[in-house]
Parts: structure tokens; sequence; C-alpha cells
């Protein structure tokens, strides 16, 4: 089911929204992710980063707004803010001021789009899995998978979704571990390593999807200081690569140095959005200012 | 009470019965763990399965299962199993040993339960962002996980299993039927050499040497789970 825009970008993300509970994390987030990008996304802690790179692969499922990968829908839900204001308007019914027809119009409105949601949304539940293959994610605890060997553990994914034989999907990880150095490594437990080679190894893990886009959450926010370097090294050499990717992280030298966008988040939304030179040095938004004049 | 034992120990008819009292509570015990871990997985995985719409109501049954079976005395169930559920003619032996699967099933799930759930919430989110599905993930990175700390408990339930089916004996045994196991075969010795402490001591030997037997497979699977992820 595509949406009918040429040139898409590689993930198109309209007024995201996440509520838990009560809560609003998320209050209506819009970013395009192009071909190439290398996005940092920084801001306070709490403010909703990881959240909505969550998102963004459905391990949270979002409350409200649309997501595109490649022009197909990961996620579409625009009908409950109908849903709200059919609700608000029985609730004026009590106080007598209650436009029947009005009403009516717009519950034939939500009808009719909660009918075509549900038709994206079989559409998007047969093909999520297929999704996040297209989408790497690397974990600030790097959750590689202790019972399995390192090799198995790059190349779980490949053999078992890609159904690519087991010698050639051995290949492909070894090769990938020796340009990370630690083909040494390919048969011991992750148990035995650092975290700095835990999170080498999650980022090959990734890799060896091919994904069109990866997602980093906090990559080096569990490292000792002295792992961050090894780490940051990886992903850098990455983006000169051409990966897509989407790094939300604490580390501002990063942003500044590798990324082609920085997005500044503060209480759910986007507050800032530019490339990283007159991201730093000319910041416009009030809350940015005090976040940069405390981290720099 | 040692010339009693002597007694039973040197009568073929009564090692007959210890013998075949032995054989009837090793296969009642076997067949009955073998049902109560298969509901127990079955169970265990619904209950921590996502939530969705047709999940429900399986749930709600999984739950007053596990009230149910685990909030009443086993005694009481194989009575209603046997005498009220079961109540064909000859279906007694087995309708007992579905009810003591029945039962272990209930705890048994309650342990993988515990047991899946203790692994790192962060494991089923790796293996759901690479693409596997819920049950995918499951089965080739959580369970693998978890059956490390299944398996003391599980050992701990199989042995509680074992003497729990020394009740069999009160719907009726006679010796021959699968009924008639170690307890009923004390019972039985008991009508010919009076002593129940001498017959007693013999049948509390047998389960302690099935116990003994059974923590040391147990101890044999937990050393060959350990070897791994080092």
């Amino acid at each position: 089911m595509n949406a009918n825009t040429q040139n898409a970008p590689i993930l198109s993300v309209r007024q995201l929204c996440k509520k838990f509970g009560q809560l609003e994390v998320l209050k209506g987030v819009n970013v395009d992710v192009n071909k190439g990008d290398v996005i940092a996304v920084i801001g306070p802690s709490g403010c909703g980063k990881s959240t909505f790179l969550r998102c963004l692969n459905l391990l949270e499922e979002p409350t409200a707004g649309e997501i595109l990968l490649e022009n197909e829908y990961v996620f579409k839900n625009e009908r409950v803010y109908l849903k709200n204001r059919l609700k608000e308007m029985k609730a004026q019914k009590k106080t007598g001021n209650f436009d029947e027809s009005a009403f009516n119009a717009l519950q034939k409105e939500y009808d009719a789009l909660r009918a075509e949601e549900k038709q994206i949304e079989k559409y998007i539940a047969k093909n999520i899995n297929l999704h996040r293959q297209k989408i790497g994610m690397v974990f600030q605890q790097f959750n590689l998978f202790p019972h399995l060997t390192v090799l198995k553990n790059v190349t779980l994914g490949l053999t078992k979704l890609k159904n690519i034989p087991e010698s050639e999907a051995n290949e492909k990880a070894l090769t990938l571990l020796k340009k990370i150095g630690l083909e040494e490594k390919a048969n011991v437990y992750p148990a035995t390593l650092s975290g700095g080679q835990k999170q080498r190894i999650a980022i090959v893990r990734a890799l060896a999807m091919e994904p069109d886009v990866m997602l980093f959450d906090e990559p080096t926010s569990a490292l000792d200081p002295e792992m961050v370097g090894e780490v940051l090294k990886v992903i850098t050499e990455l983006a000169k690569e051409g990966m897509t990717m989407v790094v939300v992280t604490h580390e501002i030298g990063f942003a500044k140095e590798v990324a082609n966008r920085v997005i500044f988040m503060s209480d759910g939304v986007i507050k800032e959005e530019n490339e990283p030179k007159e991201f730093f040095s000319i910041p416009k938004d009030e809350r940015l200012k005090e976040f940069l004049s405390k981290v720099l | 009470m040692f010339n009693d034992i002597i007694k039973i120990l040197s009568n073929r008819e009564m090692t007959g019965y210890v013998l075949e009292g032995l054989f009837h509570s090793l296969l009642v015990t076997l067949v009955a763990a073998l049902l109560g871990l298969f509901l127990g997985f079955v169970v265990a995985v619904v209950k921590i399965a996502p939530n969705q719409k047709w999940i429900k109501p399986i749930k709600i049954i999984c739950n007053v299962y596990t009230t149910v079976f685990r909030g009443t005395p086993v005694a009481l169930q194989l009575f209603i199993m046997v005498f009220a559920v079961f109540a064909i003619p000859g279906f007694k032996p087995y309708a007992a040993i579905i009810t003591f699967g029945i039962n272990s099933g209930a705890y048994v799930s309650e342990s993988i339960r515990a047991g899946i759930t203790s692994v790192d919430k962060g494991q089923m989110e790796a293996g759901r962002a690479l693409g596997f599905t819920w049950l995918q993930t499951m089965i080739r990175i959580i369970l693998p996980q978890a059956v490390k700390n299944i398996i003391p408990a599980i050992g701990n339930e199989m042995i509680a299993l074992l003497k729990e089916t020394s009740i069999i004996g009160w719907v009726g045994s006679t010796p021959g039927s699968l009924t008639f196991d170690l307890n009923a075969a004390a019972d039985t010795i008991y009508r010919t050499i009076p002593n129940y402490l001498a017959s007693g001591f013999i049948v509390g030997c047998c389960y302690l040497a099935i116990v003994y037997v059974m923590v040391f497979i147990i101890k044999l699977i937990e050393r060959r789970l350990a070897r791994n992820e080092r």
C-alpha cells in the first residue's frame, strides 16, 4: 500500500504522538530521514528521544500520527483525533449546546477513516517483521544474545529470516567482524567481551541484515569512557560509507563532527533542527541555548 | 522390626509387590510429569503472550486453571476426576494419571512463567528489532535462556509429584492394576506381615532411591546448561 508521493524519504514521520497512560511523551514529531542522512538527536533526558526512536520500528506503539518507510506505511492512526472530538461533542450534550447534524457528520467521517485505517493496519501487521528487517537497531544495553556465540549472534537473522545458507552467512559475518577487528572473537560467548566489543558486535549484528536505515539508541551511554571512542569510530565509518542513520546521543562532539543534521528535542517536540555548524554556533531556541550552555 | 524387613525381602510374593509398586509409581509419575510439562509450557506461553483480542479468553481460562488446581487439595481433585468427571468403567487409573498431570501442570506453568519473565526485556526487543516474530523470538532467543532458570524449579516439582502420586491407591487398587503403586504395595504387605514400620521402611527406601536418581539427573542437566555462555 503506497502513499502517493514521488522521491519520498526513507523514513517519513508525521505528527507522531505517544502517550503512556496520561503522560504525553511525544506531542507531534515531524521528521524526514533522507537517504544518506546522519541525524543526531539530542536533548535533556526524559524528553522523548528514545521513545521517538523506538516508535520508528514499532517497539513502542505510537498513539497517533503516521510513519512511512520507503513509501509504505509502518504506522498510521489519525482517527484518534476524530474520536476525541466525538467524545467532546458527546460531553457537550449535557450542557445543552449540542449540534446533532455536526456530530453525525463527524461520526460518518470517523467511520470512513476508521475503515480505511483498519485496512492499512492489516497490511502493516502482515509486513511489520519485514519492515523491521529493513531497520537496524542498536541498543544502549547492547542486548546481544548471551546463549549464542558472537558469530551466531550475527548470523541468526541471516539464516533464519533471510534464509541465507549457513556457510554464506558465516562468511559474511566474518567479513564484517574483521572490519571491526573482532574476527578472533567469533566463537566466544558475549559474556567474555568488554562493553565496547559487545556494542561493536551489536552494530555488526544489525548491519549484517543490510538495513536501509539504522537506529542507534544512546549507543555509548552504557560504556566506560575509554570504550566510547572505539564504538563511535565504527559508527563514524558507517556514516562515511553512506549508511542512513538516526542516532540518539549525548556525545555532542559526535553530533558536531559526523551528523549532517542535528535535532533538538524537548518536552516531546522538536524544538530545533539544523545542520550542525549553525545548530551549535547560532542556536535559536531558548531551551536549546540553555541545554548547550550546560553540556558544552 | 528388622526381622520383619528380612521376612518381607526374602518372600518372593512380597518383593514382587514392592517391585510392581515401584514400577507403577515410576510409570504414573513419568506420564503425569510429561503431561504436566506440556500443559505447563503451553499455559506459561499463553500467559505471557502479548495481549490480543483472541487470546484474552484463553488467558482467563489459563488463570482459572492455575488458581483452581493450585488452590485445592490434590486428593479432592483426584476423587472428583475419578468418580465424577471421568467416571467411565475401566478408566480409573488413567483418570488418576491425568489428574496428577493437570495438577502438576498448574505448578509447572508458574515455574516456567517465572523463568521466562526473568530473561531481560531487552532480549525480546532485540529479537523483534531484527525482524523475528514474537513466537520466533520466544523459541530461539528467550526460551533457551529461560531453561536455565526453570530447571531447578521443575526438578523440585517433579520430586513433589512423585510423592504426590502415592495417594493414587486411595481410589482403590489391587495388585496388577496401574493404581497399585509403592504405597499400595506397603498396604498389601501389611495384611500378611502386620508391621507397618517394616513395609513402610522398605517403601520409603524405594522413594528415597528414586528421588536420589532424579536429583542426580537434574544436577547433570543443570551442569550441562551452565557450560554454555563461557
